[in-house]
This record gives structure tokens, C-alpha cells and sequence, in this order.
């Protein structure tokens, strides 16, 4: 008869004390997010209607609605999309699938690194320099959603090599075998298994902008214009910056009005993430290998 | 069975080859030919660098900066490393390794990948080409009605041999197996030995096996590779039958060590 020794009973009680010890860490974790989202649908939620999303501010931005805050964050978010998703992936690509592993390729990878860690105000300045000044966009939603661009180019290039790090190596080697050049191999092999994957990891960072405040505060977002904007040439509100000042710099602000803002901002981040969530269920419905 | 290839010209010419990795030598001063319409093999024990033979063959270094390739090996007299478009030097040589590799899209799309890329583009023809090299590779019949399924979630040797498949759409002059049945059951193994046999009569073949009856089988001539060292090249059958000029190679094929 086969019977457990102590050692085997006391691998088992360790087992479990490991066990929950990780559990409880990653209960830690939600926590915080937990009591932030419920906070904020608490004192925000009664704010939150129909003509808070559709009307413009009204009485020194103490009443009325956030309409054109949101509709220039959408704005800000879309065109720094625009610029940075090709750039980033075509930086990617040149990086994962084509650079030989070289000290040129290393320190490339390096300044990719530390870009990443670049403070946000520092990339305003940057902003401020060359799109608003330089390129004399100026203060608009063109120079500030480049500014962004910029900002999150770093984090695009480092979600989309992972994506196209997740497709096996061997893949490639047997289209390589076939003769295939590295281009035929990228459009036959690569992306069509990696696509979901870049796309989700690149509108989880770039939608992450929705947030900011400094880079788009001195290069194309406005304290008070209650009118949508045309044109990317035009400044306009964003929700951060709206909540910024709501929150700071305005008096007598009811205090559900804030909290109703930063819950639109929220929901809206968190809607982006769903849109890439779903891309990754259209694109890789089931386990390819 | 062995046919005379004596007067034939050599397909491929090794001379002085010698290949590192890192510095640290995988294979040194080989020198052999490989005749036109032969099936080559190739027998030692693992790590005896037959393997890095038939990457160096198919210019697989370009895929890894450690490895360094010296000496020669040439195809119709031609050095591999000299040809300017190694793209089309891929697409004449068909390479099957021993860790089979179904790509992640239909059976039909992995064997229609390569002659696509090649430039072929109408279906009926792609069709004609899918379903011969899925037979030579007898692995039709068990995928037929299932040819929009994807290769990459068949078994380990039906991937095996839609590996091969796929290195025989290339329509290759030189097809370079390296242990091949290694994933293949011994039944599916024997049918594809008998395409082989019929192969050479339109292509070089180069065997790697493990299996030294089944280079025994196929082989016309063989070489025996051992830790890094050509040792010898013969008639198979020389080999097996006491002729071999090594006595390192009686004692291989024999089973004495290895
Ligand atoms: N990618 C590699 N990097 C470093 N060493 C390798 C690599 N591939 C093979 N080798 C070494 O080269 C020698 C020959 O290997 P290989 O050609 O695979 O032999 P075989 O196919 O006969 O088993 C072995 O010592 C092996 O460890
Ligand atoms: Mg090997």
C-alpha cells in the first residue's frame, strides 16, 4: 500500500501557503481599482445624463455638459493613432524581422528604452519646439496629437515586436527554406498571425493617451472653448485637461461635476480597450498552433 | 538497385568544407561529391555535424550570425555562397527538417505557398500541384476532404509530412531530408521511402538518417560523419557488406557504438 510520508505532507501544506500567498498579492492589486471605480460611480454617477455628454459647459464651466471635451479627446486620440500606428509598426518590423543583431540595432533598442521613460513634460516641450513652433502647426489638435505620437511611440514599437515575437521562429525558417525573401515571409507568415496582437497592444497604449494632460496642454488643448473643433488646425477642450481644471482651477464647482468627468474619461479608455479586445476575438477566433 | 553514377556529373561539389559555430568547430575539411539522380546518405552519430552540412547547403548562416562557413560547396558547379540571389538558389533545393513544421494556414495554402511565390497563379494548376506533392508525400488520402483545415493542427507526423509536401512544391533539383522519419510512423515511413526511390529519377536526393538500415535501403552511396569528421564515402552497399576503408565505420554500421 502506497502511503504519504511526512516530507510529502509538508510539500502539500507549502504548496497551499504559496499558493495563497500569490493569491492574496494579486487580490492587493485590485483592490485599488475596486475602490477608484467605485468612488468615482458613486459621486459621479448622478452627474452623469444624457445632456452632460451632448451640451457644452455652461456658467464658467460650473454647470452644463463636457461635449466638447469629449469630442476633442476622441480627436486627440485618433490622429496621434493615425501617426503613430504605421511609424511604430514599421519600426517594428524593421527591428524584429529585419535588423541584424548589430551594435547600430543595440543602441536602437536602447534609445527606444529610455525614450519610453522620457517624462510626459518633457515631450510637451519637445512639442511646444517642433510642431508648434518649427513646423508652425501651432496650438492645435494637429501638434498636440503628435506630441502624443511621439510620447507613445516607444510603448507602440515595444507591444508590436512583442506580438511579432509570439510568432514561432521555425515559421519563418520554413518560409525562408522555401525561398521566400523576408518580405514574402512578413506578409504570408508573419502578420497575418501577429496582426490581432499588434493592433490590440497598440490601441491599449495609444487609447492610454487619452489621460494625459502636460503634452497637450501647452501644444493644442484649450482651458474653455465651447465649440467642436473643424479641422485638426483647430484647438480644443480634451477631458483631461477639463478635468484638471474642474477640479483646480474653477470655483465653486459642484463636487459631483469632476467626478462625472473623470468617469467619462474612464469609460471612454475603457472603451477603446474593448474595441481592442474585440479586434484580438475577430481576428484570432481560435488557437492557430 | 544501386545504379552506376560514376559517369555522371557531380551535382554538388563539397570541398574543404569546414563549419563553427562560435568559434567551435561543427565540421572540418569535408570533401565529397554528390552525384545528379543519387540518393546521398548520410550517417553518423548525433552531434557528428550532418546537420550543419545541410544548412551551409541551403544557406541557412544567413539565419544565424554565430555560424561560419569556410571552404567550398558548390551546385552545378557553382558556389553557393557566390550566387547573388540566394532566394532562387532556395527555391531549387527542397529542405525537410527533422522538427516537422506545419505553417499556419490550409494544407492546401501551405503546399500552394511555394510555387504561388514562384509566380504561379492559376487555382487549376495550384490544384494539380497540391494534390501530386500530397501524394508523394501519402498524406492525401488522409486530408483530402479536409483541405481548408489548418496545417499547423495536424498530428506531429501528418505535419511531418506536409513538411515534405511543402519541400517537394518547390519543384526542387536537390532535396535535403534530415531524419525525416523521425515524427513518421513506420508504415507511412516505408510508402515515402518508395517515392523516394522513384524521386531520383527527377532530383538529387541527400539523406541524413539516424537510421543507418534505412540509409542501408535507400542510399547509393553513403558517407559516415563522426564528430565533425568526414570519415568516409562509399557504395552503400560496400559499406554494409565489409568494404568500408574505416574500421570506425564497420563499427557503426554494425550497431557496435553510435
Ligand atoms: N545552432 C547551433 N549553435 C551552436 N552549436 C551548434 C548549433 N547547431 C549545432 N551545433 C553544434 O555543432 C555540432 C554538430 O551539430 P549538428 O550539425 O546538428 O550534428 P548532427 O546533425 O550530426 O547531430 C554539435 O556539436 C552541435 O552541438
Ligand atoms: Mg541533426
Amino acid at each position: 500500500m502506497f502511503e504519504a510520508t511526512e516530507l510529502n505532507h509538508r510539500n502539500q501544506r507549502t504548496e497551499k501557503l504559496w499558493r495563497l500567498l500569490f493569491l492574496m498579492m494579486t487580490l492587493l492589486l485590485i483592490l485599488p481599482v475596486a475602490v477608484i471605480l467605485t468612488v468615482l460611480v458613486v459621486k459621479g454617477g448622478p452627474s452623469l445624463s444624457i445632456d452632460f455628454l451632448f451640451t457644452e459647459p455652461t456658467q464658467g464651466m460650473t454647470a452644463g455638459g463636457i461635449l466638447p471635451a469629449l469630442v476633442g479627446t476622441v480627436w486627440l486620440v485618433v490622429v496621434a493613432l493615425i501617426a503613430s500606428v504605421p511609424i511604430g509598426v514599421a519600426a517594428a518590423l524593421y527591428l524584429s524581422e529585419y535588423a541584424p543583431d548589430n551594435w547600430l540595432t543595440r543602441i536602437i533598442n536602447l534609445a527606444i528604452i529610455n525614450l519610453a521613460g522620457v517624462p510626459s513634460i518633457v515631450h510637451a516641450l519637445f512639442g511646444v519646439g517642433a510642431f508648434v513652433a518649427f513646423f508652425r502647426f501651432g496650438t492645435s489638435i494637429l501638434a498636440a496629437s503628435l506630441t502624443l505620437a511621439v510620447m507613445t511611440l516607444p510603448v507602440v514599437i515595444v507591444s508590436t515586436r512583442e506580438a511579432l515575437k509570439a510568432v514561432p521562429q521555425a515559421f519563418r525558417e520554413a518560409c525562408w527554406n522555401m525561398g521566400a525573401t523576408r518580405w514574402q515571409t512578413i506578409r504570408k507568415v508573419v502578420l497575418p498571425n501577429s496582426v490581432s496582437g499588434i493592433l490590440t497592444g497598440v490601441i491599449l497604449e495609444v487609447s492610454r493617451t487619452a489621460g494625459e494632460t502636460a503634452p497637450i496642454m501647452f501644444t493644442g488643448a484649450a482651458f474653455f472653448l465651447p465649440f467642436l473643433p473643424q479641422s485638426v488646425y483647430d484647438q480644443t477642450m480634451a477631458l483631461s485637461l477639463h478635468l484638471f481644471v474642474v477640479s483646480t482651477q474653477v470655483p465653486d464647482v459642484p463636487e459631483g461635476l469632476p467626478f462625472g468627468v473623470a468617469l467619462v474619461l474612464i469609460g471612454l479608455v475603457l472603451s477603446m480597450n474593448a474595441v481592442s479586445i474585440g479586434f484580438r476575438m475577430v481576428l484570432r477566433g481560435k488557437k492557430k498552433w | 538497385m544501386v545504379t552506376p553514377t560514376r559517369d555522371r556529373q557531380p551535382k554538388v561539389q563539397v570541398r574543404d568544407l569546414s563549419i563553427h559555430y562560435g568559434g567551435k568547430a561543427a565540421l572540418a575539411g569535408a570533401t565529397f561529391e554528390i552525384h545528379e539522380h543519387e540518393i546521398f546518405g548520410i550517417i553518423g552519430p548525433a552531434g557528428s555535424g550532418k546537420t550543419s552540412f545541410l544548412r551551409a547547403m541551403n544557406r541557412m548562416d544567413l539565419f544565424n550570425p554565430a555560424m561560419e562557413v569556410g571552404g567550398e560547396i558548390s551546385m552545378d558547379g557553382k558556389d553557393v555562397r557566390k550566387w547573388k540571389n540566394v532566394y532562387a538558389l532556395r527555391r531549387r533545393i527542397g529542405v525537410v527538417f527533422p522538427l516537422p513544421v506545419g505553417l499556419p494556414m490550409s494544407i492546401y495554402e501551405n503546399v500552394a505557398l511555394a510555387p504561388r511565390l514562384g509566380g504561379t497563379r492559376k487555382r487549376a494548376d495550384l490544384d494539380v500541384i497540391v494534390e501530386r506533392c500530397l501524394t508523394r508525400a501519402a498524406l492525401w488520402d488522409e486530408v483530402k476532404d479536409r483541405l481548408d483545415s489548418l496545417g499547423s493542427l495536424l498530428s506531429g507526423g501528418q505535419q511531418q509530412r506536409l513538411t515534405i509536401a511543402r519541400a517537394l512544391s518547390q519543384e526542387p533539383e536537390l532535396l535535403l531530408l534530415d531524419e525525416f522519419s523521425i515524427a513518421v510512423d513506420p508504415v507511412t515511413t516505408m510508402k515515402i521511402e518508395d517515392v523516394l526511390k522513384e524521386l531520383r529519377q527527377e532530383l538529387t536526393i541527400v539523406l541524413v538518417t539516424n537510421l543507418v538500415q534505412q540509409a542501408r535501403r535507400l542510399a547509393d552511396r553513403t558517407a559516415f560523419f563522426l564528430t565533425g569528421e568526414l570519415v568516409e564515402v562509399a557504395p552503400t552497399e560496400d559499406l554494409f557488406t565489409g568494404g568500408a576503408s574505416d574500421e570506425r565505420t564497420t563499427a557503426y554500421v554494425e550497431g557496435r557504438f553510435g
